[in-house]
């Protein structure tokens, strides 16, 4: 399938790429080396090669390690960063390259709710406020009363009393300030919404609230999802699909189910293994021994090997590509394709 | 002897005017090698409570009234020399982020070795020693290199086991760990819990862990306190009150969880949301939320009361066990 089909997933992300560069200026990053001035720059690599698309209506989760690269995907879907390669096309039409004002009908359509909804928010504005700034800048024909109207109508959705305009963002839980977020992403009607740890910072009983929002808000208006977490229960809940990440590679693709289920890649599996369950008082998690190498000095190989339990020679030399596996998941990993994945696996289930 | 027992602690903040509570006048205990939980919403008083038994309010906070026995000892009465000596020899804090605890100026081996010999008579390279010992307790690689890097220059997981390294470092009889592991991911959370779990049970340590993770402290805790607005409204062993929690407000933490409902259901959410201080309203303090709630509720604070392995504060539990009883009376 083509990027260019409009019946395609509504997202395509293919061998999407970011780098940083760390070196602060250009005179400290001038090394002399072999009787000569060199520009020495070293990069974070943040996101490596990843291809990955979201269909309509579903509820993609990215989940991974802290610094895995989950937010800088977000930022580049939601176009607040540029990508460093690869190419990210939305309805069939190529977003990543867009600028300027070509940018204006893709930012109403696609709209990010940000972790914390304490900064997220303009203390200095009232909730009303705040939520008028996007819906005149998105909707420049509406007079003043169909704009009030139309601010009414998003806070009832998201169940803030729309007399609450008057009030500061501080007066507000922090339930109620994730909710205004949410609010704020709705004023302009978008279909896309990428919601980077919308819930993280919030108590289980205020988490409830905002994903039964969310919930609610995909079945009222069609809304697709895609949902940067790090909690498992979360994504088995809310996501569809589940994109794990490992130092800014892909490790595993699958429906929720199936990774539940029948996960692949040794990193999977110590992740599904790691969370705490409320029934079961024995742990018995897999415990992976090394360390997590450094985004800036990525080692040759799979970016999992230092860590991984199977690795062996191939794996330090060669980078697993995702291939598809009879469920449908796609996995990167040497040792899946290789079929000796659960021997070395038991051994590390001690404890 | 029990190790700890605190009784009727009341913890105050001295704001402006009229002074606000904070804990209203808690009890519980922990016993030697015990791992006690304490959840509740944000706002509760978990972290007060931590900060107490360590004598470490800060103004405008201070303990109002109540009596907090170590080892039979009352730290409220004790002199600041006694506490500072109790503090990190007896009894240690790890906190959420490890970078209260680590001086960023010092090597990892400066400070476990500084530490080491204020409190004990010990050489420098007897310090070393014990240093590198206790790194490898916690399972850092390479504890040798360690012991000469600068905590930036160690990754988070990791500097959290160090803090746990340190304050293992004096052999202490109690642990509070406040939120030990939120700012870390499953995996390295799950190895730290490991971690805690077999230094408590190979040295008979205390342990009070604070978090919002139900799940961890289904894994971790033998017991839990489950607080609400300053009190413990529900407390005992951790498999009974997360099978078949008594309170309005223990039910609602527990059903509002994802896994408590089918994937893409509604989750059952709390209405509402925990009283400020300042606006703390009459009565038992969850009433404006619970689905339960009389008049009753409403003008009276419930007392604690004891039902087979659980004590739970709430009037409609009370209640519902009283009639009970007498439907098992007549029968
Ligand atoms: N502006 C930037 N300059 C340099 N490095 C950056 C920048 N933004 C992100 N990084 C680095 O890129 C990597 C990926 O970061 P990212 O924020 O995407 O991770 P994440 O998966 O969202 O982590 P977390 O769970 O902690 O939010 C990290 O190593 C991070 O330090
Ligand atoms: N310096 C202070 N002055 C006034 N009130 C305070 C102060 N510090 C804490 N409080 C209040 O004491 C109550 C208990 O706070 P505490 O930090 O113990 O909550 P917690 O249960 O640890 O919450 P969290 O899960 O967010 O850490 C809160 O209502 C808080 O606002
Ligand atoms: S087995 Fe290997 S491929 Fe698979 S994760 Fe390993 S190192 Fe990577
Ligand atoms: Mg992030
Ligand atoms: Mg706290």
């Amino acid at each position: 399938m083509t990027p260019e089909q409009k019946d395609g997933p509504l997202l395509q992300i293919r061998n999407l790429e970011k780098r940083f560069d760390v070196d602060s200026g250009f005179l400290e990053s001038l090394k002399f080396r072999g009787g000569k001035l060199r520009r020495d720059t070293r990069a974070v690599h943040a996101v490596n090669d990843i291809s990955f698309d979201v269909g309509r209506g579903e509820a993609v989760c990215v989940v991974g390690e802290s610094g895995c690269g989950k937010s800088t995907v977000a930022r580049m879907v939601a176009n607040l960063l540029t990508p460093s390669g690869g190419s990210i096309h939305y309805d069939g039409q190529r977003i990543d390259t867009l600028r300027g004002k070509a940018l204006l009908p893709i930012r109403s359509k696609i709209q990010m709710v940000f972790q914390n909804p304490y900064a997220s928010l303009n203390p200095r504005m009232t909730i009303g406020q705040t939520l008028e700034e996007p819906t005149r800048y998105h909707n420049p024909g509406l007079g003043s009363g169909e704009i009030r109207d139309k601010i009414a109508k998003v806070m009832k959705s998201v169940g803030i009393d729309p007399t609450w305009a008057a009030r500061y963002s501080h007066e507000l839980s922090g339930g109620q300030r994730q909710r205004i977020a949410i609010a704020r992403a709705l004023t302009v009607d978008p279909e896309f919404i990428v919601a980077d740890e919308p819930i993280s910072a919030l108590d289980v009983s205020i988490q409830a609230q905002v994903l039964n929002l969310m919930l609610e808000m995909q079945e009222a208006h069609d809304i697709t999802y895609l949902f940067i977490t790090h909690d498992l229960s979360v994504v088995e809940h809310f996501g569809t699909r589940v994109v794990v990440l490992y130092l800014g590679s892909i490790c595993e693709v699958a429906d929720t189910r199936t990774l539940f289920s029948a996960p692949k890649h040794p990193y999977t599996k110590a992740l599904l293994s790691a969370v705490p369950s409320l029934n079961d008082d024995s742990p018995s998690h897999i415990r992976l021994k090394g360390e997590i190498p450094t985004p800036i000095d990525l080692p040759p190989g799979c970016p999992f090997q230092t860590r991984c339990p199977l690795a062996n020679a191939r794996c330090r030399v060669e980078k697993p590509e995702p291939f598809a596996q009879s469920d449908g998941a796609l996995v990167a990993c040497h040792a899946v394709e290789e079929g000796r994945t659960d021997a070395g696996m038991t051994l590390q289930e001690a404890v | 002897m029990t190790l700890l027992s605190v009784r009727d602690l009341t913890v105050k903040f001295g704001t402006r005017g009229t002074p606000v509570t904070a804990l209203h006048g808690i009890s519980f205990d922990v016993a030697r090698g015990e791992r006690v939980g304490v959840v509740g919403e944000s706002g509760a008083g978990k972290s007060i409570t931590g900060f107490a038994l360590m004598n470490l309010l800060s103004r405008p906070g201070y303990i109002d009234s109540g009596e907090i026995l170590f080892e039979g000892k009352d730290v409220t009465k004790m002199s600041d020399r006694e506490i500072r000596r109790l503090r990190g020899n007896r009894m240690a804090m790890i906190f959420q982020d490890p970078m209260v605890t680590l001086n960023p100026v010092l090597t990892i081996g400066q400070q476990m070795i500084e530490t080491l010999r204020a409190h004990r008579r010990l050489s420098y390279d007897d310090a070393r020693q014990i240093s590198l010992v206790k790194l490898k307790e916690v399972y850092i690689p390479s504890p040798e290199a360690r012991l000469d890097q600068y905590p930036h220059e160690l990754s988070g997981g990791m500097r959290q086991r160090i803090v746990i390294a340190i304050a293992l470092l004096l052999d202490p009889q109690l642990i509070i760990a406040d939120e030990p592991t939120t700012a870390l991911d499953v995996t390295i959370q799950a190895d730290i819990m490991e971690l805690l779990l077999e230094m408590c049970r190979s040295n008979m340590v205390g342990l009070m862990l604070i978090t919002h993770d139900l799940g961890v402290v289904s894994q971790v805790t033998e017991r839990t306190l489950v607080m609400y607005a300053g009190r413990i409204i529900e407390s005992g062993k951790t498999r009974a009150i997360i099978n078949d929690p008594q309170h309005p407000y223990t039910q609602g933490l527990i059903n509002a969880l994802p896994q408590q409902t089918p994937p893409g259901t509604r989750l059952r959410q709390i209405p509402g949301s925990m009283p400020t201080l300042s606006t703390m309203p009459p009565g038992c303090p969850f009433n404006p939320r619970c689905e339960l709630a009389t008049d009753v509720c409403r003008a009276r604070m419930p007392e604690i009361t004891q039902f087979g392995e659980v004590q739970v504060a709430c009037h409609e539990v009370k209640r519902l066990h009283a009639e009970l009883a007498e439907l098992e009376g007549a029968q």
